[in-house]
Order: structure tokens, then C-alpha cells, then sequence
């Protein structure tokens, strides 16, 4: 007789991803869902996706689940918490989202201290529109729209909104982490627990950067996308727990 | 029916959406709509259940208002033309969604960022969509103090009823006049009808979605077409629209709002020199009373549009009125406000230069 020690979690519908091979939502969701089901909150959270690669994150989740605008998740959350405090609400965001067109969102969000959780994928690229140029595209990096490599002069350079947010009071926890390995995913989920802890205990904004390797946009196979975060993103974006004051009184 | 108070009229819009229920508010500092804003702040801080929040933009406080309608709650956000402008974006998916919530532009002077004086350049804004996409709103175009509070407990129940964005078209002179008004008695928001689509998370039933993506054109198409069905209930039911001394009248002005207070001040002097000339104020702006102005246009056969725009409702009027009567117009944009004095003048010539008698 065989033992099953493994299984979708319940809070998956039995839907395939449409993800790229090798891409991190797929991780993610999947850890995400872990979280929702072992905190047992599936019948009182209700999650926001964005525009993007997660937008059809709803076909995936079998939980309360409102579409935003692009960038406009963190307002809209800020809307469902208001009005239903003892629900747990997360978004579910992109690089793009977060810190381009949603920046003034997430940064106000933030600086308001309002009791959500911001699930933030960071994959360089703005994976759905074909690989275009993100907020945080490294230096030097090609995409669509930065074929000879972002050029800090000509573009910028890129963007660490995690940093940013922290500064201001209103976050309570920050952290940086990546799914590249056994160890990064469990430190992923391990930081999507807190986040959800702390929200669940009324205590404030809570922010997981997820560093999530992109093979299809990054032209890589999914073991060298890997470990280019390993090696070169995690390099700017370090993993780190960027802010907590989740122990302060 | 409370007793009569004096308030301006954007206190008025604030008292009257906290006795239709509603319980949360965002928006965004601009004149001339700001007393509404502040009165929010104080009214919601007043409530145990009323959120307020100062957001940081005007599209985060469409968003904000997303979010809340999502959850099931009356909302509300206020701004003036450019402000409004901004919002276009969280309008369209207010309708993509069907979710009801009230919105009120207070209208300046335009385009760009204009001036702060009334005006009335944003109807087409208002009743063509004013976002992306296929979509109407309703739009309601109050004309003094009580009026504002009158047509704000219907927004709140037409757009839970219809499920989509109402707009409040008011501008800089009805948000800053100061009337005598009786509001209605509190509406019970425990006895208002479930909204059986909101997400509250998912206990006990299956889970729920709210989107607007819909990449199967023929599911989007659906969509559309949906809406279309509802908008033509909107049409069939909401027309409303006053009218004052035209039964004899050789000439009927075509007004709304503030403009429409305007004209039935120089009607009121045209009249006293026995010249026969009514108004016909149209209080749904979307839909437009078409049907009321048809029937008028019967007896009728010179036709005034006054706007203060260089002409924009004068479209839904021709578009009404197919050719059945003459259609003169006169407007001041920009937030030029006329005196009834003018428009009496406006008035005579027409009569003079166009032989009505």
C-alpha cells in the first residue's frame, strides 16, 4: 500500500496553470494557498490579483477573489478591509503593478498602515505584454524595450519599492525571498505566514517580495533562471527581512 | 421629512448620502467640491460603521470605492471636472463589474485645468461613458438645494438597483449655494435588499469572482449586450423632467441645472412683459427625457438650448427631436455664469429675430 504524503491543497481549484514552464507563480500560488488553508481562513479571505501574469489567479484559488485595474489593487483591498475589518484580504501583484503604475497605490497603502497583505512577484520583466522593460529590469538587463540593456542614464535604475515602503512608519513587515530552491520556498512561506499572522492579528500592512524567475521573457531554461536570481538579482535585490516591527508593542 | 435646515449644497449631497446609508467615503481635495469632502470626514468620523479616507489620488479613490462596493457597501467619491476626468478609468470598471456606486462631479471650468468657476462642459463626459468601453452611466442633473438631496437618496437606490455608476452632474454654483432643504428620513440599511453577488468571503457557499477581464470576445460580447439590456430598462423607467409654463408657450428653453435655475428667472421676467416662453428641465440627464420632450414638441415648435457649454446636451436634444421643431442655441463655457438679465435678452432676440409673436 502506498501512502499519499502530497497533495494539492484544497484552496487550488483542480485547474491547470497557465503559467510557462519554470515560472514562480505557479510556486507561489501554490504556497500561497498552503498558508491560506493551514491558517484556516478560506471562508473569511478575499484576494485581489492584478493586471498581468496572475491576473487569472482567480481560476486558481477557491476563494472570494476581485479582479483591480492595473496598479489599483492595493486601493481596491484598502476598500474591501475597510468595510469588512475581521476579513483577511491580500493582493496579489507584479513587479509592473506594484511599482510602476501602482506605485503612488502601494507606497500611500503602505504609509497608511492599512491591515493587508501585499503578495509582490518580482520577476524583472513585465511578463505578460511579451517581456518589456519593469521598475526592476537590472541594469544592463535586455528586454523588448531595452534590447542593448537597461541604461541607468537613459532609464533609470532599478527600483526597490520594498526599500522605499520601508522607510515610511506605516509597514509593520517587509520581506524579501525567493523561490529558487527547496530552502528559498520554504523561507517564502514561512514569510507568508507571518505576513498573514500579522494581519490577522490587526497589527498592519505586511509586504512579501517574492524574487520569481521568468525563463520564457528572460530567454533562459528554468535552471539557469534560477540561478541568475541566485547569483545576479538577489545581488541588487537582496533576500532579506527589510522591516519588522511585528514584535513592538 | 426632517424639518427645513439651511445648508450648502455640498453638505447637503453629504447629509442626504449618510441617510440613503451611505457608509464609506474617498476622495481627493479639489475646488469647488472640497465642503463635501470635509463633510465626510466629519460625518463618517460621527458613525461607527461610516469609513472616510483622504486617498492619495483621485484614482485611488475610485479604487477605494471599488473595493468598498465589492464588499457590499453605499459609496461614495467626489470630485470636480478634472478630477473626475481621472476617475474615467475606475468608472468603466465600475460598470464592466456592475457595481453600484454614486459619484458626484461638482463641474468647473474647462478643459484643462480651467478655473473654478460653474459649468456645465462635462455632459458629454457624464452620459457617453467617459471611459473606455461600450457602457452608460445613469446621470442625474440636480437644480437647487433640494433637489441635491432628493436626487442623492435615488442615486444610492438606483445604482444598487441597476448595479451600475450614477453620477451626480452638479456644478461650482449648486455645491456652493446655500438653501433651505428637507432631507428624507434615514434609510434602514439592514432592510436594504442582499446583495447576493458581494464578496464577504466565502462561507458557506461557493466562492465568488468580480472581474472585468473577459478575453473570450464572445463572453465580452455578452457582457455587452447585457449591459445594453439594462440600459434600455434604465431608459424605459428613469426619464424624468420638469416643465414650467409651456402650455402656451411659442418658445421652450431647454435647460439643466444651475442654467436651468437661470432661465426660469428670465422666463419669469420675459413673462412679464406677456412674452410666451416656458422651460423644459431635464433632471435624468442619462437618460436623457426623451419621451417627455417628444410629446412636448407636439405643441411646441421653437425649442432654446441653454447650457453653459458651447453645446453639448443640444446634441441629445436634436437627437430627440429628429427634426419636429426648430432648435436655437445659446451657451457660455468656460464658467461664465449669465444673469437671468441676459438670458431675458437672449430671449427677446430670439423672439425678435425669428418672428414668434
Amino acid at each position: 500500500m502506498s501512502e499519499k504524503i502530497f497533495k494539492r491543497s484544497e484552496i487550488l481549484k483542480d485547474a491547470i496553470f497557465h503559467y510557462c514552464p519554470g515560472c514562480g507563480h505557479s510556486i507561489i500560488h501554490r504556497l500561497v494557498a498552503e498558508v491560506i488553508e493551514e491558517l484556516d481562513i478560506k471562508d473569511k479571505t478575499i484576494g485581489v490579483p492584478p493586471a498581468g501574469c496572475a491576473v487569472l489567479a482567480y481560476n486558481y484559488f477557491d476563494i472570494d477573489m476581485a479582479e483591480a485595474a492595473h496598479g489599483r489593487a492595493a486601493s481596491v483591498a484598502t476598500g474591501i478591509k475597510r468595510v469588512l475589518p475581521d476579513r483577511i484580504v491580500f493582493t496579489y501583484q507584479g513587479d509592473g503593478d506594484v511599482a510602476a503604475i501602482g506605485t503612488a497605490e502601494t507606497i500611500h497603502t503602505g504609509n497608511r498602515g492599512e491591515n493587508i497583505t501585499v503578495i509582490f512577484v518580482n520577476n524583472g520583466v513585465y511578463g505578460m505584454t511579451g517581456g518589456q522593460m519593469a521598475p526592476t529590469t537590472l541594469s544592463g538587463q535586455a528586454s523588448t524595450t531595452t534590447p542593448g540593456g537597461r541604461s541607468p542614464a537613459r532609464d533609470g535604475s532599478p527600483l526597490d519599492l520594498s526599500e522605499m515602503l520601508a522607510i515610511s512608519d506605516g509597514p509593520v513587515y517587509i520581506e524579501r525571498t525567493s523561490v529558487t530552491s527547496p530552502r528559498n520556498i520554504r523561507r517564502t512561506k514561512k514569510a507568508l505566514i507571518k505576513a498573514f499572522e500579522i494581519q490577522m492579528a490587526n497589527k498592519g500592512f505586511s509586504l512579501v517580495e517574492i524574487l520569481s524567475p521568468c525563463p520564457t521573457n528572460w530567454k533562459m531554461t528554468p535552471v539557469d533562471a534560477c540561478k541568475w536570481v541566485d547569483d545576479t538579482m538577489s545581488d541588487v535585490f537582496p533576500l532579506k527581512v527589510i522591516k519588522d516591527k511585528s514584535g513592538e508593542k | 421629512m426632517t424639518e427645513k435646515v439651511l445648508m450648502s449644497g455640498n453638505h447637503i449631497v453629504g447629509e442626504a448620502s449618510v441617510l440613503a446609508g451611505c457608509r464609506f467615503y474617498a476622495g481627493y481635495p479639489i475646488t469647488p467640491q472640497n465642503e463635501l469632502t470635509e463633510y465626510m470626514a466629519s460625518a463618517m468620523a460621527g458613525l461607527d460603521d461610516g469609513t472616510f479616507i483622504q486617498a492619495e489620488s483621485e484614482i485611488a479613490a475610485i479604487n477605494m470605492v471599488i473595493g468598498a462596493a465589492i464588499a457590499g457597501c453605499r459609496a461614495m467619491t467626489s470630485s470636480s471636472s478634472p478630477g473626475i476626468s481621472l476617475k474615467q478609468e475606475g468608472i468603466s470598471f465600475l460598470s464592466a463589474m456592475e457595481l453600484p456606486a454614486v459619484i458626484v462631479n461638482c463641474m468647473r471650468g474647462g478643459p484643462g485645468l480651467g478655473n473654478i468657476a460653474p459649468s456645465q462642459g462635462d455632459y458629454f463626459q457624464a452620459t457617453r461613458g467617459g471611459g473606455h468601453g461600450d457602457y452608460r452611466n445613469i446621470v442625474l442633473g440636480p437644480a437647487s438645494g433640494q433637489e441635491l438631496a432628493d436626487l442623492t437618496r435615488k442615486a444610492f437606490d438606483y445604482a444598487d438597483e441597476y448595479r451600475t455608476p450614477v453620477i451626480i452632474l452638479q456644478d461650482g454654483m449648486m455645491g456652493q449655494i446655500r438653501e433651505p432643504v428637507e432631507f428624507p428620513e434615514p434609510i434602514k440599511i439592514q432592510e436594504l435588499p442582499p446583495k447576493p453577488w458581494k464578496l464577504d468571503g466565502a462561507k458557506g457557499r461557493p466562492s465568488r469572482i468580480i472581474k472585468s477581464l473577459l478575453l473570450d470576445p464572445k463572453v465580452e460580447e455578452d457582457l455587452n449586450w447585457k449591459l445594453v439590456k439594462r440600459y434600455e430598462t434604465i431608459a424605459r423607467d428613469i426619464q424624468h423632467a420638469e416643465t414650467y409654463l409651456t402650455d402656451d408657450a411659442n418658445l421652450v428653453i431647454v435647460a439643466y441645472g444651475t442654467a436651468a435655475r437661470i432661465a426660469k428667472g428670465a422666463i419669469n421676467r420675459a413673462r412679464e412683459e406677456g412674452i410666451k416662453v416656458g422651460l423644459f428641465r431635464p433632471v435624468t440627464l442619462w437618460h436623457f427625457p426623451k419621451r417627455s420632450l417628444v410629446d412636448l414638441s407636439s405643441s411646441v415648435k421653437n425649442f432654446l438650448v441653454f447650457e453653459m457649454s458651447t453645446g453639448q446636451m443640444l446634441e441629445d436634444v436634436q437627437l430627440s427631436l429628429e427634426g419636429r421643431s426648430r432648435i436655437y442655441f445659446h451657451g457660455r463655457p468656460g464658467g461664465v455664469v449669465s444673469t437671468p438679465l441676459d438670458i431675458k435678452k437672449v430671449i427677446t432676440d430670439c423672439f425678435k429675430q425669428n418672428g414668434l409673436g
